[in-house]
């Protein structure tokens, strides 16, 4: 990966939006920078483009509005995934306990 | 990650386990590394957004050589400090004086100077804000609590995919002695739009 803050990704409108203050990515805990990162390197490894995800993320949202990004991002992610056959539900389910 | 097992001082939450999961299979799976994780965290959180831009204003404030380097040049001397990208050529700043007062608008779209000022706030998206700053910036500017006043000129300037301004503010008076860091946590996005003075 050339570049990591990709274009696409830090320019997302709506609701897929990255969070931000002040125009600074907003982070409330350690585990929401690393999904984000996640996404980028599963896209990456896939030969997917960053559409894939993000249409997943804002079904993600619009599926539960409520619901915090960065939780949405990881169901998104998790969608992402599994329909791309790299990993099975259960194996998550399995490895989160 | 995966060796925290037993060591949180806390219960993970459900999402962090989920988190967590993900991490260690798609490690597994030799599809991420914590090391490629970590870089990309760190790009996000710090490389970009208008801390950037900040530290440009700020060394400009310190160093009239740095200074004179950005008006001249732009990108070149954003890039000296390390920022830059795609987005990022053309950088054209722009300088407050107390005869000026200058302000950015992209007419056409939404063009902005993402390396040095991060993402662009919506309302800079907004159809009113690029109608009206052209046509009457004295009144939006003070509708959005920047007064200008009436004895300073308002220069108003349109960026384009050639062209992206970055305002330099006027420094604030009595920061004499202020360290650069400090002087940095003055500069707001607003202010090197133009729609605040800081």
């Amino acid at each position: 990966m050339t570049e990591l803050v990709r274009p696409e990704v830090r320019q997302m409108t709506g609701s897929s939006a990255l969070p931000r203050d002040n125009g600074e990515l907003v982070f409330d805990a350690p585990w929401q920078g690393r999904v984000l990162a996640m996404a980028l390197a599963v896209v990456e490894d896939r030969g997917l483009v960053w559409d894939d995800f993000r249409r997943r993320l804002i079904a993600a949202i619009a599926a539960d509005p409520d619901r915090p990004y960065y939780e949405s991002w990881t169901t998104a992610l998790t969608d992402l995934v599994v329909e791309a056959g790299v990993v099975t539900r259960d194996d998550l389910d399995a490895r989160a306990g | 990650m995966s060796d925290d097992h037993g060591h949180n001082p806390r219960p993970l939450s459900d999402v962090e386990r989920r988190a967590r999961a993900l991490e260690e299979l798609l490690t597994e799976k030799g599809i991420v590394s914590g090391e490629f994780i970590d870089r990309v965290v760190e790009a996000f959180a710090r490389d970009i957004g208008p801390m950037n831009g900040a530290k440009v204003v700020a060394r400009a404030w310190v160093d009239p050589g740095y200074r004179q380097r950005l008006l001249a040049d732009g990108s070149a001397a954003v890039a000296e400090l390390g920022f830059g990208g795609p987005e990022g050529d053309h950088i054209v700043a722009v300088e407050n004086t107390p005869e000026v007062h200058n302000v950015v608008v992209c007419t056409l779209c939404s063009c902005y100077p993402w390396p040095v000022l991060g993402l662009p706030p919506t309302w800079y998206k907004s159809p009113p804000y690029r109608s009206r700053m052209v046509r009457e910036p004295r009144a939006l500017l003070a509708e959005m609590g920047c007064e200008v006043p009436e004895d300073v000129e308002i220069r108003v300037w349109d960026s384009s995919a050639e062209v992206r301004y970055l305002v330099l503010p006027e420094r604030p008076a009595a920061t004499d002695g202020v360290g650069e860091a400090e002087l940095a946590a003055l500069v707001s996005r607003d202010a090197m739009i133009g729609v605040a003075r800081p």
